[in-house]
């Protein structure tokens, strides 16, 4: 590992090596370089870079449910709560809590739907995932996430960045930064969005930050351009564009010829590149291309459009057989398969505070379980017939879980329509799949109302040192100096720590 | 053409009579000895400082290499840093053993001296081991230049560094390549190629100052010049996190645009921003130019703690302040003690505690604010408000009717209880008043000994009451809204409780859908809701399915339920009840004169709202009164909530101490940054105008003058400019034109292969500097080609085209709707910055997203911007303007291409270069005509008209060939 002193000198570099072009004797300053040394060589910033350590997945796809899903109505079967349900909850939850929406005393919440064991690993799931259910075996549950952040904008920033304040590079742009991209034609951190809004956090979720932008993640779009005007202009077809950047390059070798600024040629490049993305993304993201029976596996619909794509309050458009979900989840297939590093999947509409219709656990929780339960695990089926589980690490949750209080700041009663939990921060359900981890297990636990970690609680921090570990990034050491300090996505301390029983 | 060539003689003239300038050049001795700061300290800092520096905490064997009693004092073991004995020395000894139980840093650091450092350190010790401090905290020197040169002092001090390499400044570029170089980077937008030809004719000195001036006195230079502060201030026209809903705050981005026009000095510009509010009688611009702190974020998402997000913004103004005008970053302060600068834990929180005393709070209305009044909108509101002064008077003509009256009865309310937590109190006439707080939901329950006999109906009156402002309202909710979801009516005798059945219920007014009808229909999701004329008192009656009787003791219970959770419960309201034929009880008849008052009061209420909304509304800085200051702690480990010792407000103490007299507030802050023992201010501020003008700093790290950024690349230059820029009554507009009159700005950026060689990355400036444009001026230069752009200056942000459904944020409703007529042409820096959706063209081009300070943005080289300016319709409308001037400009198709490329590079033509352009052409053409569908599409999403005698093919081709020149990479770059 270098030293900060050579990090400096190497920012200071690489402006320079990044950009510079093909045919630039740079091999024999690589070994000093590190992770910018690969993309010396073709002047590519996203050239595959080797791994720091052993890598056990090579790729990611993360699928964040925006709002976050109550882990008591889908993964934690408490019968104690049952017993005490609608009863007011114990001193010892409220006792130096803050809550986004709670006031009072609230009352205790019962699991709102029945729950059973499945597979061989006989994990406890609510009859609301039943085709998840069948794939258990598959899945790592980890019971006890906890996070420090109680708004949705910045824990899903601190979930997703290392810091609830923005600013700082995504997770994915961390990887792409770190391993590069196997598909020159196509981005390396690719973000698909649905259930009708941007997450909370915004764009920022996948910002590079600090970074340089060539890591930010590209927002794949499933209406109009996949990319932002990845399409010629009406009337210019590509033939003519091919025409067109053919005499753009030879006047911009010209320009190079005397001028010698290796800046011309990158662009030459980055032009031929965009022009292959033109070609390459929409046949990546066209689910069309998609035997009938692998539609159905994910229950998706190619070119559906969702009215609550672009309403103002989605979440009363929300229907069970929106396919937007298994569209995207069918898509980051296809762009794993294609070589993408990073694809991030973000569905809105997990918000049950039961306090406004729409957003109840008791209507909009079933309806938000339909669209993904199919679709996540299908990508599972799917990715595993293929052969590409092994190497695709799959992480699904929300930014926090719910409270196993009713949200009583509106209502006091249980009214049908209006059953909600606030957001919890001590204890939640996450789970992992794939590439490195351990098949068909639960790890930690929490006590008898789902309230607090009792047995191996895991951080925010603990995840994100995990999953850069699996990919092959040394997560105490892959590191970009800024603003005086050597930054990490796992923060300024070493808190974080790889989750060894969770890795096969 | 042969003329241009004058110019570019004379330079090399000049180059060639060099030996004369190594008299006047700086002194250069042979082997230089080490200096503290510049060689030893980033050592130090880098590898040793984290456990032995100045973060007490983690300070391991009570070892300080930091202060220099600490490392030359004798230990146990021996000496650290023993002066002129390397072999001696502790430090050494560790630093290169190879025992890994001794050596250092330890191997779990990952950290590692490097063989060069050894030898630095071990010289550095031989020579004495002479201390310092940080190069940067040291004074500012200015250089003594050897008198009666003729060359500029920048020129002179460059050179000497190049001297060092053996390298020599490059001849100048030619004149247009100058003129065009010159016009972007002073006011970011192209020159006309006459303006250029007219500079070719004469390239003189003279006529380049000329240009300087000229350039320096455009309305255009505040505008770009601007751009780099308002990243700095991180600027944007939203409020940030999960809602991002915009936010009024462009008067003072236009505040910033007029003083750099005026070349306000940096001291003024710094006391007036950081707190004009706190200058003596300060004028409106002053308290204007206080909303550059109000640029922090605020958090309008549902469930926060707005104490939270009051002091995440408190601690981004000193992370902003701290970083724009010293160049360093205190964020690692928030949470311990600075391992690299001196900058302790509790130091922070000092500083912190003289920006810890503003007004605002994370409020959803962003208060305090400052209405921004024209003098007519001045006039309009003080007419508004005496139309409604004297509505109001007019009607006190009419008082409120009785309670009994018509055949009415009043009975005797006992106890009115409210669920959830309302107040109430009884008045004279019978009213029940409602005050104190007013919760989403509220249900009154009235308690009432009727009149004796018989009850056939029951009246509800929803009476009025006048707001603080005079106003009258029948509803609690801002709006003066009012909800009843349920009228429940109950005769109690005893403990026996009966509903009474209403037959019928009426009401004289209701909105449509929530009749009143609707609060007798047991369905708590429907009701009675007034939503208009609520400036008047309301009546319903409920008639009795069948009589009432009341016997002595026996109560009647009326509840009042409202559960639609929008806080509009009623404000005043009165129970009544009446013996007779319903039939023959009519709701309230309002007089003819009346009801013409209710109606002009309505209006002119609606008016005032209206008039109250469209008014700007501008963030500003004010102090807390002095009996409401807050008193600042430590934060434990950065968290607000695990609050330590309190602090006293103060600057860190390793930098100068407030100016006398100074107060410790912000102002004080002020007069502390841009006070003359500050070395920080003058050296980052320069650093950063000469970046802007030649693609990378003096000290690269732009945002980190401590001990982790990089070393200046020519600190007597450096130090030159500062003391230039301090000593120079701080004028930005000096600095810049001593730098562009130099030689080394005006140089050639033609690299050589052994240039890059000895100078790979240009720091020492051995040829012109040549790197690509920024976002606003990629998008203004290609506007302003097509002959599109629109000057118009300030005022509220604009939306030129973007694609659709990029802005779907949470709860937010604003739309992009695109700005139509010259709007759409304006420059990039009026263009609507929403932080969560930036404008998605100039974010692909490196632009920020104003979230946070950005000191520097890092440019990239991707082929998303290949995407944007090859097909981005802002980009495709300005081909179709350079094509219409192209097509225009001749009949002949290379004179077109000339005209093209003129326009887009201001250089003369090389050979070969139009003719491509016009078999790029031809070749269009010819599959336009073979598909002349295709034309037209392409010329209508052009949007532009086909000039008069040319074939719509033939055009369609031109914007082609205009579509390839607007991305030739030397239009795309400043060269």
């Amino acid at each position: 590992m270098k030293n900060n002193h050579e990090s400096l000198r190497e920012i200071t570099r690489r402006h320079f090596f990044e950009r510079a072009g093909l045919g630039f004797g740079a091999l024999a300053l690589q070994s000093l370089l590190g992770r910018d040394g690969a993309m010396a060589q073709t002047g590519n910033p996203l050239t595959p870079k080797p791994p720091m350590i052993a890598p056990k997945a090579k790729r990611i796809i993360y699928l964040h449910m925006a709002g976050s899903p109550s882990q008591l109505e889908l993964f934690q079967y408490k019968p104690e709560l049952e017993k005490l349900h609608l009863r007011e909850c114990p001193p010892s939850f409220l006792e130096g809590k803050r809550f986004a929406f709670i006031k009072g005393v609230p009352k205790i919440l019962a699991n709102q739907f029945r729950f059973a064991r499945h597979g061989e690993s006989g994990q406890w799931i609510s009859e609301l995932l039943p085709h998840f259910a069948k794939v258990v075996d598959k899945v790592c549950l980890i019971h006890t996430v906890s996070t420090d952040q109680f708004n949705h904008a910045p824990a899903q920033l601190f979930i997703h960045t290392g810091s609830p304040r923005l600013g700082n590079p995504a997770m994915g742009s961390w990887v792409t930064y770190g391993l590069g991209s196997e598909n020159e034609n196509l981005p390396g951190f690719v973000v698909l969005l649905s259930g009708g809004k941007t997450p909370d956090g915004g764009k920022s979720l996948w910002g590079s930050g600090f970074l340089p932008s060539d890591y930010q993640g590209v927002q794949c779009r499933t209406e109009g351009d996949p990319v932002l005007y990845l399409s010629n202009p009406p009337g210019l077809d590509r033939n003519l564009r091919r025409r067109t950047l053919d005499t753009l390059a030879s006047l911009n070798r010209e320009e190079y010829r005397r001028s010698g600024d290796n800046e011309t040629l990158t662009r030459i490049a980055q032009y031929e590149l965009a022009y292959r993305m033109q070609i390459s993304v929409p046949e990546a993201m066209d689910i069309t291309r998609e035997p009938q029976h692998i539609l159905d596996l994910y229950g998706a619909r190619p070119g559906y459009v969702s009215a609550a794509e672009s309403a103002d309050d989605p979440r009363i458009l929300y229907k069970g057989d929106d396919p937007t979900f298994a569209n995207n989840c069918l898509l980051a297939r296809r762009l794993i398969e294609h070589g993408v590093r990073f694809v991030q999947l973000y569905d809105w509409g997990w918000d049950h505070h039961g306090s406004s219709p729409g957003e109840s656990l008791d209507e909009t929780l079933p309806i938000k379980c339909k669209q993904i339960d199919r679709a996540i695990a299908g990508l599972l089926i799917d990715l595993e017939q293929r052969g590409l589980l092994d190497e695709t690490l799959v992480v699904w949750g929300g930014e926090f879980g719910r409270t196993p209080m009713m949200q009583n700041n509106v209502r006091t009663e249980l009214r049908r329509g209006f059953v909600g939990r606030d957001h919890h921060t001590n204890a939640y359900t996450m789970w992992l799949a794939g590439g490195g981890i351990k098949r068909g297990i639960s790890y930690g636990a929490t006590d008898e109302f789902g309230y607090f970690p009792v047995e191996n609680p895991v951080s925010i921090r603990d995840l994100q040192a995990t999953i850069q570990h699996l990919v092959g990034l040394d997560p105490y050491r892959f590191s970009y100096p800024y603003q005086g300090l050597n930054n990490r996505l796992i923060g300024p301390t070493e808190e974080g720590r790889v989750l060894k029983g969770i890795i096969a | 053409m042969k003329k241009r060539y004058r110019f570019k003689l004379l330079i090399v003239a000049l180059v060639i009579l060099s030996p004369l300038i190594l008299v006047f050049s700086a002194v250069e001795s042979a082997p230089e000895p080490v200096k503290y700061g510049r060689d030893v300290l980033p050592i130090l800092a880098n590898n040793c400082f984290a456990c032995h520096g100045p973060d007490e905490k983690n300070r391991k064997a009570g070892l300080r290499l930091d202060i220099e009693e600490a490392a030359k004092a004798k230990r146990r073991s021996g000496v650290a840093v023993l002066p002129g004995q390397p072999e001696k020395s502790l430090i050494l000894e560790r630093i290169t053993s190879s025992e890994p139980e001794m050596v250092m840093p330890p191997p779990a650091t990952h950290k590692q001296v490097t063989p060069e450092q050894v030898a630095i350190l071990r010289r550095w010790i031989a020579e004495g081991a002479p201390w310092g401090r940080h190069w940067s905290f040291e004074p500012v020197v200015r250089p003594t230049l050897a008198a009666g040169g003729r060359r500029q002092p920048i020129d002179v001090l460059v050179t000497a560094g190049l001297a060092r390499k053996g390298l020599v400044l490059q001849p100048a570029a030619s004149p247009p390549t100058l003129v065009r170089r010159l016009w972007l980077d002073l006011i970011g937008l192209p020159p006309a190629p006459e303006v250029a030809d007219r500079f070719a004719a004469n390239p003189t000195p003279e006529a380049w100052e000329r240009m300087v001036d000229d350039l320096l006195a455009r309305p255009q230079f505040g505008e770009h010049w601007a751009r780099m502060w308002l990243d700095l201030a991180r600027y944007a026209d939203t409020k940030g996190y999960e809602k991002d809903v915009g936010r009024t705050i462009w008067p003072w981005r236009d505040w910033v645009v007029t003083v750099l026009n005026a070349d306000m000095p940096l001291d003024r510009f710094t006391i007036e921003q950081l707190a004009g509010d706190l200058l003596p009688s300060p004028t409106e611009a002053q308290v204007i130019a206080t909303a550059f702190h109000r640029n922090t974020m605020t958090n309008d998402e549902g469930g926060t703690d707005n104490e939270e997000f009051r002091v995440a913004a408190v601690k981004d103004r000193i992370d902003t302040t701290m970083q724009v005008w010293m160049g360093l970053t205190m964020g690692c302060a928030k949470c311990h003690t600075h391992k690299y600068d001196p900058i302790s834990h509790r130091e922070y929180y000092s500083f912190y505690s003289l920006f810890n005393q503003t007004e605002d709070a994370d409020r959803y209305d962003d208060s305090p604010t400052m209405e921004m009044l024209t003098p007519a909108e001045k006039a309009e509101r003080e007419r508004l408000q005496a139309r409604i002064g004297e509505l109001n008077g007019r009607l006190k003509a009419f008082p409120e009717p009785p309670a009994e009256a018509d055949g009415w009865r009043a009975g005797r309310v006992e106890a009115v209880t409210s669920r959830y937590g309302s107040k109430t109190e009884q008045q004279a006439d019978g009213a029940t008043l409602v005050s104190g707080p007013n919760p989403p939901e509220e249900i009154h329950v009235v308690t009432m000994v009727p009149a004796p006999g018989m009850i056939r109906a029951v009246r509800l009156e929803l009476l009025t009451e006048a707001l603080p402002d005079g106003q009258l309202a029948v509803g609690r909710q801002g709006n003066s809204n009012l909800t009843l979801s349920e009228v429940l009516i109950e005769a109690l005798d005893g403990d026996l409780v009966r509903p009474v059945a209403i037959g019928r219920a009426r009401a004289d007014h209701a909105e449509e859908k929530w009749p009143v009808a609707a609060a007798i229909d047991g369905d708590e999701k429907t009701g009675w809701a007034i939503e208009s004329h609520t400036h008047e008192p309301h009546t319903a009656i409920f008639d009795l399915a069948t009589p009432l009787t009341v016997a002595a003791g026996q109560k009647l219970r009326v509840t009042l339920s409202q559960v639609r959770g929008d806080n509009s419960s009623p404000r005043r309201f009165r129970v009544t009840t009446s013996d007779q034929d319903p039939a023959s009880l009519a709701l309230p008849i309002i007089p003819g004169e009346l009801r013409r008052l209710y109606d002009d009061l309505d209006a002119a209420y609606e008016a005032q709202k209206n008039f109250s909304e469209q008014i700007v509304r501008l963030p500003i800085m004010r102090e807390l009164a002095t009996d409401k200051r807050r008193e600042t702690k430590i934060h434990v480990r950065g968290n607000f909530l695990d609050p330590g010792e309190a602090v006293t407000p103060g600057t860190p103490a390793a930098f100068h101490s407030l100016p006398a007299g100074a107060p410790a507030n912000r102002l004080g802050v002020a007069q502390w940054l841009v006070d003359r023992e500050n070395p920080l201010t003058p050296r980052v501020w320069a650093n950063r105008v000469w970046a802007r003008l030649f693609g990378v700093g003096i000290v690269e790290t732009e945002e980190d003058f401590g001990a982790q950024g990089s070393a200046p690349t020519n600190q007597e230059l450096l130090d030159w400019l500062a003391a230039e820029y301090r000593d120079g009554g701080w004028s930005l507009k000096r600095l810049i034109r001593a730098i562009v009159l130099s030689d080394t700005y005006r140089q050639s950026s033609v690299t050589t292969e052994a240039l890059r060689e000895t100078d790979p990355r240009n720091l020492l400036h051995s040829r012109g500097s040549r790197f690509r444009l920024g976002a606003e001026v990629v998008r203004d230069q290609a506007l302003a080609v097509a002959g599109l752009i629109s000057l118009k200056m300030g005022g509220p942000p604009v939306m030129p085209p973007q694609p659709a459904g990029l802005w779907r944020t949470t709860y937010n409703r604003k739309k992009w709707i695109d700005s139509t007529g010259e709007d759409r042409f304006r420059r990039g820096i009026y263009t609507y910055l929403k932080r969560t959706t930036p404008y998605p063209s100039m974010v692909t081009f490196d632009g920020g997203s104003g979230e946070v300070c950005q000191i520097r943005r890092l440019r990239t080289n991707t082929p998303l911007q290949a995407l944007v300016t090859l097909n981005d319709p802002v980009f495709l409308e300005a081909a179709g303007g350079l094509a219409r001037r192209m097509v225009q400009s001749s009949s002949r198709p290379a004179a077109r291409a000339a005209t093209g490329l003129r326009l887009a590079l201001i250089r003369p033509l090389r050979p070969g270069e139009a003719a491509a352009l016009v078999a790029l052409q031809r070749d269009a053409e010819r599959s336009f005509v073979t598909d002349p569908g295709k034309a037209d599409e392409l010329i209508s999403s052009a949007r532009v008209e086909v000039p008069a005698g040319t074939g719509r093919a033939a055009f369609a081709a031109w914007i082609v060939v205009a579509n390839a020149i607007l991305n030739l990479d030397e239009f795309l770059s400043r060269v």
